[in-house]
């Protein structure tokens, strides 16, 4: 997979998490997804930001535009040193939610890209990265 | 502090999201809508969401939530306008909001609003 | 022992100019060129260019075609793979393009070399090595493109295989044909959308007499589609559900949920047209009075085009 363009943001608070949509919006918009993927994306994009706020204590994003085998792509990478996830299989299932919410965070992020992968240490912090092809 | 306009229309309350919400905004609109529904005893509340690009499970859930506290202060929300990128993708997210009564448009919102105080009010019986 | 293009680099920043030159030439001389799909100056403006990114990119030091160096060089074979099957070569043609510039660069090579062997031989291993893999990427590069092509006569298809009809004002028909995986729902969903948006439609009957089978994903899929329309502000009702697909959804404990199910799509177009306070009724008989003039009663010649 080649790299072919880099964004870096930090996400710190709620307001991050707006411009971290819109930045995604921009970028799907540059690689020529249609309608729907770009709001899959973009929707995908902020459940995690928000998970890297509220669950991370803060973190950032990395924002790539990738190439495979003649395909182009968006590639979001989601850092933050927080707590970690103890368990990630339990975090991934729908509906739970250790924070009030709906718990569709993750899996829903995950439904709605077509590469998901997670690393989560306790204690040290949570790594997410999607990938939308186009 | 920034907040989302509520109109007041008669006995309904209208609310156009024109802004990509941040989610303090969202509890926001959430809190005030539930207190002007009290204070100017609204029968009730139309959401217009035509302008969004985007409801994640945050805003979904602000939706839900309100048009179920609605419900409880004797009101009625319809939720108009959603897109469809926006409704695929929610789906997709696995929210079907199946609480929530929705329309396409405004105008259809409105009907949809009259019609479902009016058969409150008949199986309310008088009062 | 690594290869690396800094021999090529050297050739090319010394005699950039005479290569490029030898090189049109040979290609206009060999027994494959195809003067009537390409003119002279069309080849000659592709293989500056293409010499001139590579020039570019063998800068860098790496063979390896993959590398971000590369990019440039890659995107002009995958625009050359595709606008040379417009033009009706074949994909062995466009990589024949790369392969000979082979020669005329071993000429170069072998020149430089003088009578220095290895230093001819790892120069030819190189650059030899490092333009198989360019021409070996137009055959990749063509066959991605057909692959494309297939790709998106398949999406057209897909597309045209689920029209929505519009029955009634305001009542809308699905009919589904064949299996109901993922990608059709989704095309499904985009159709059904778009057209409750054009059309204001708060009725949609999605008949699936022609899924032959309906299993839990299937059921899924379904259920995403009637809550993608709900939320759109349209119900929808199911139709055409066999006696087996029955079975089936009771055994596999599908939960439909509020989503209403009918055999067959006529008794689902009478819910339809009586959610919306309409009734089919038999047109009556008018008897027209007679007037007592004879105007009334000469035949009236009907204009035939």
């Amino acid at each position: 997979m080649t790299v072919l363009l880099s964004d870096h943001r930090t996400i710190q608070s709620s307001e991050d998490v707006v411009s971290v949509r819109q930045s995604v919006r921009q970028r799907a918009v540059e690689i020529g997804f249609n309608l729907i993927d770009q709001t899959k994306i973009v929707t995908a994009a902020s459940e995690l930001a928000r998970n890297t706020v509220q669950h991370g204590g803060g973190g950032h994003v990395t924002i790539e535009r990738v190439e495979e085998g003649g395909r182009r792509g968006l590639r979001l990478t989601f850092e933050d040193h927080g707590r970690g996830i103890p368990d990630v299989e339990l975090a991934m299932r729908d509906g739970f939610s250790t924070g009030g919410g709906l718990g569709l965070g993750l899996s829903g992020a995950r439904r709605l890209s077509n590469e998901f992968y997670i690393h989560s240490t306790p204690g040290e912090g949570t790594r997410v990265t999607i990938v939308r092809w186009r | 502090m920034e907040r989302i306009a509520i109109l007041k229309m008669g006995e309904y309350l209208l609310v156009t999201i024109q802004v990509d919400m941040h989610d303090r905004l969202a509890m926001t609109l959430q809190d005030d809508l539930t207190s002007r529904i009290v204070s100017s005893r609204a029968k009730g509340v139309l959401i217009d969401i035509s302008a969004l690009e985007m409801v994640d499970s945050f805003i979904g859930r602000m939706l839900g939530d309100t048009a179920a506290m609605s419900r409880v202060l004797d009101a009625e929300t319809v939720v108009v306008g959603m897109r469809p990128a926006v409704a695929i993708t929610l789906v997709e997210l696995g929210l079907s909001l199946s609480g929530v009564r929705t329309a396409l448009n405004v105008e259809r919102g409105m009907d949809l609003l009259k019609a479902r105080i009016k058969e409150r009010r008949h199986s309310d019986g008088p009062s | 022992m690594a290869q690396d293009t800094n021999l090529l680099r050297h050739l090319l920043e010394q005699d950039g100019a005479g290569i490029v030159q030898r090189w049109i030439e040979s290609q206009l001389a060999s027994a494959g060129f195809r003067g009537d799909r390409i003119s002279r100056a069309e080849l000659a403006e592709q293989s500056r260019r293409f010499l001139s990114l590579v020039r570019e990119a063998s800068a860098a030091g790496t063979t390896d075609i993959q590398s971000p160096v590369w990019a440039n060089t890659r995107q002009m074979l995958e625009e050359l793979s595709t606008s040379r099957a417009h033009q009706g070569f074949s994909p062995s043609d466009t990589a024949s393009f790369v392969f000979s510039l082979k020669d005329t660069l071993f000429d170069a090579i072998k020149q430089q070399g003088g009578r220095d062997p290895e230093a001819v031989t790892t120069g030819l291993t190189d650059v030899g090595g490092l333009l198989d893999r360019l021409g070996l990427y137009t055959t990749e590069a063509f066959q991605r493109s057909r692959e494309q092509v297939i790709v998106r006569q398949q999406q057209e298809l897909m597309e045209l295989s689920t029209p929505v009809v519009t029955l009634w004002e305001g009542v809308l028909a699905l009919p589904v044909i064949g299996t109901l995986d993922s990608a059709r729902t989704q095309v499904v969903m985009e159709s059904l959308l778009q057209k409750i948006v054009e059309t204001g439609a708060a009725i949609a009957i999605i008949d699936i007499t022609g899924v032959p089978t309906v299993d839990t994903l299937t059921a899924q899929h379904l259920l995403k589609t009637v809550a993608a329309a709900r939320l759109m502000g349209a119900d929808c009702i199911i139709s055409g559900i066999r006696p087996q697909i029955a079975q089936t959804i009771v055994h596999l404990g599908v939960d439909l949920g509020t989503v209403i199910t009918k055999a067959t799509l006529a008794d689902a177009f009478a819910i339809a047209l009586r959610r919306l306070g309409l009734s089919v009724t038999k047109a009556q008989t008018q008897v027209k009075r007679r007037r007592a003039t004879d105007e009334d009663e000469q035949p009236v010649e009907r204009e035939d085009a």
